[in-house]
């Protein structure tokens, strides 16, 4: 039996490695995607492009402004005096915020009245605008409370000291509250799953179109057989490609693995075990290679968008959370998220790689099950 | 060109085409479905925060402070806690994102008119929700001061003193929706999808099959073997795009602000590029394994990262800012979002219409050029 799923693994590796183009893209890809996605995953929000509108043009105001700039997250790119140039700038993503002062906020200021102001922010990317908006406020608050103490001192003649909350945050397995570290292993995750559902599904689909898929039937080798010798050469490059893109996270982009190495090696298993098996099973459904594609890709794209990889589950209507639970990749995210920055361990993801070993068990059964009717 | 060819030639695609219901329904049912999934299940919005409270003080003052957190629509508030090893077993098992610590001398120190420290503990994986989530404890926690600064001047007779009022206005997308910004991302990102899946596979089955030769032996020319298969497919994405303009509207009722028949005008251009793309894709590959995995390296996952769908493009650094130009869902994103919450037009949209053109006129090109290499 060794044998025979050892003659399969071998004719298998030969084909998938006899291609030169093929050699490159099962490896390379993978780096360089993780290269540029690496960088490329990222929300911090920095560099917040704004503009000034300035009508008062008072000491006041541009204390204000300077209060914006010193903060390190505004940079003030344009000095503008119309309606119409704010909105063009916006319009053309110029600048994403606009600071407006009216005429009279310095005097305002100085007669101990309330002063206004208006910053306009683009919401056509909500994200980016709400974390603005944060820092915005976190930027008036300081300057506010400065201000009060001030006016308290003119108008009492002595300064009172004000009951209030000191908030002090600290951000747990992020300190600074880096995006890479979040995604870079999320994209790990995405790049594997890829490489390892494409090519099962695939591959055995090619079998069939080409009609090879009969010799192998008529050999003496049984369908668990056929089925393991096919799939562990796929296990093996996955397997690889984690490895690849692992070190390129850990060397390149100085992500931290706080947690068990061991640990994320053996939840990839479990993780791979998932992947291969919805690979058999689309090739059991699928007559050609572009069905098979077309199939594959149905599956990856909502597994991908609907993992929590960007998009929190927790935000998704409870219907759909519901649908996530039999999303494997869902898993494998909180499992190597948890071992890169949480540094957690089996006994706190021994439910997610249960729920992965589960679903990779009922997928397998039911792919081989279906494959050995094909066949019969 | 000769017409009676090219005619000819779109025939024999559109009759393959028809005669394979099971792809051509997957061509336009997988568009629907997705939009239908992702449009319901993803937002970046950060509510419902879970939180834990450690509350050491049990005061009426502190019981007033948390009142906030539980009036407030972006948290709730998922249990109390004395004991900090259960507190951080709620972080990480991800049942909780924040802990908010109140200290035992909380409410003396106010009562004292002193600062009172307050901590909150945040789980920094998800570096996005925990900006934006720490930006609402903020703003909460400045609201409670001003109001106990409020109650302490008017304890003095003073009243209201704010020196500044800052009104922030989010343009497009006041209530800052994210389904706003995503609905526009998504068509652009499945339409580059589904324009390079349904062509990449075209060329590459006629050579795996040998029908090649059969069409080289023909007088077509390849010019005109690339317009013929072109127009089916062109047919079939444009009923897509139809499809998905009409469920923003009708169904997510995303406001489009601009001009419909520009929005259309600019998704044909797209769609020639991604289209040719996707052939140049399968001219080269000459295999269907090796032009699937093509087309999946080289369009789903660079126009879901680095198209400016979620991760913002002026964010990210130099290099990978340059590789993002060839990238064409960037240009119909931008064209999209300006045209959807926007509503500019053709003289602000000038430089991506201007890219994408260019991007379409290579690519054709390209493809033409290819198919002569390959066919000599």
């Amino acid at each position: 039996m060794f044998e025979r799923i050892r003659q399969i693994i071998i004719k298998e590796f030969i084909q998938i490695l006899r291609d030169p183009r093929m050699r490159t893209l099962l490896f390379l890809p993978p780096i360089i995607q993780m290269i540029i996605f690496g960088y490329a995953a990222s929300t911090d929000v920095k560099n917040i492009q704004m503009a000034v509108y300035d009508l008062d043009n008072t000491p006041e105001s541009r204390d204000l402004v300077r209060e914006f700039t010193y903060s390190d997250y505004f940079h003030v790119k344009h000095y503008i005096y119309t309606d119409r140039a704010a909105e063009e700038m916006i319009d053309k993503s110029d600048v994403n915020t606009v600071i407006r002062f009216n005429l009279g906020f310095g005097n305002d200021l100085n007669a101990n009245r309330q002063a206004q102001a208006q910053l306009i922010i683009d919401g056509s990317d909500s994200n980016t605008a709400a974390v603005i908006s944060a820092y915005a406020n976190q930027i008036m608050e300081r300057y506010s409370s400065r201000l009060l103490d001030k006016r308290v001192q003119v108008l009492l003649n002595r300064s009172i000291r004000f009951p209030k909350i000191d908030l002090r945050t600290r951000a747990w397995f992020n300190e600074n509250l880096l995006s890479r570290d979040f995604f870079i292993p999320g994209v790990i995750a995405l790049i594997v799953t890829v490489v390892t559902l494409l090519l099962t599904s695939m591959a055995i689909v090619k079998e069939k179109e080409i009609g090879t898929i009969e010799q192998l039937i008529v050999s003496p080798i049984n369908s668990w057989e056929l089925i393991l010798g096919k799939l562990l050469p796929f296990a093996l490059i996955g397997l690889f490609d984690i490895l690849l893109v692992t070190v390129v996270g850990v060397f390149w982009f100085d992500v931290p693995i706080r947690g068990n190495l061991l640990l994320l090696f053996g939840s990839a298993i479990l993780y791979l075990l998932t992947t291969l098996g919805i690979g058999l099973f689309i090739s059991t459904i699928a007559n050609t290679q572009q069905e098979a594609m077309m199939t594959a890709f149905f599956f990856i794209f909502p597994a991908i968008l609907l993992s929590g990889f960007v998009f929190p589950i927790y935000n998704m209507p409870k219907l759909i959370q519901y649908i996530t639970y039999v999303n494997p990749i869902r898993y494998f995210l909180v499992i190597i998220r948890g071992i890169f920055l949480k540094g957690v361990g089996i006994e706190i993801l021994w439910p997610q790689m249960m729920a992965l070993f589960a679903l990779g068990i009922v997928i397998f059964t039911l792919s081989t099950l279906r494959f050995r009717k094909r066949l019969g | 060109m000769n017409l009676k060819r090219i005619k000819a030639i779109t025939r024999k695609e559109f009759i393959q085409i028809i005669r394979d219901p099971r792809s051509l329904g997957m061509a336009i049912a997988f568009p629907m479905l997705l939009l239908t999934l992702f449009g319901y299940a993803l937002s970046l919005d950060v509510d419902n925060v879970p939180l834990v409270i450690w509350n050491q003080d049990k005061s009426q003052v502190s019981q007033d402070y948390i009142l906030n957190f539980k009036a407030s629509p972006y948290f709730k508030i998922v249990g109390y806690s004395d004991n900090y090893k259960e507190l951080q077993s709620y972080v990480d098992k991800n049942k909780a994102f924040m802990i908010l610590v109140i200290p035992p001398d909380f409410s003396s120190l106010i009562n004292s008119k002193q600062s009172a420290p307050v901590q909150l503990l945040v789980d920094g994986s998800d570096s996005n929700t925990a900006t934006i989530a720490i930006g609402y404890v903020t703003a909460v926690t400045a609201g409670y001061n001003r109001k106990l600064a409020i109650d302490s001047l008017s304890h003095l007779g003073v009243r209201d003193i704010t020196p500044v009022d800052m009104r922030t206005r989010i343009w497009f997308n006041q209530d800052l929706k994210s389904r706003n910004f995503i609905i526009p991302g998504l068509i652009a990102i499945i339409m580059m999808v589904i324009a390079a899946l349904l062509t990449s596979l075209t060329v590459a089955r006629e050579w795996e099959r040998g029908t090649m030769e059969q069409l080289i032996s023909t007088p077509i020319k390849p010019r005109e073997l690339i317009l013929g298969k072109f127009i089916p497919y062109f047919v079939i994405g444009f009923v897509d795009v139809l499809i998905a303009i009409l469920m923003g509207e009708f169904i997510f009722q995303v406001p489009l602000r601009g001009s419909v028949v520009l929005l259309f005008i600019l998704s044909s251009l797209f769609l020639t590029g991604t289209l040719t793309m996707g052939m140049l894709i399968s001219i080269v590959a000459k295999k269907q394994l090796l032009a699937s995995q093509m087309a999946m390296v080289t369009t789903f996952l660079p126009a879901f990262l680095l198209s400016g769908f979620v991760y913002s493009i002026a964010n990210m650094p130099t290099i990978i800012q340059a590789i993002t130009y060839i990238v064409p869902a960037r240009y119909f994103i931008t064209i999209l979002k300006g045209i959807y919450l926007k509503g500019v037009g053709l003289e602000i949209l000038v430089i991506p219409v201007l890219f994408l053109s260019v991007f379409a006129f290579v690519v054709v090109n390209l493809a033409t050029m290819a198919f002569k290499k390959k066919v000599t």
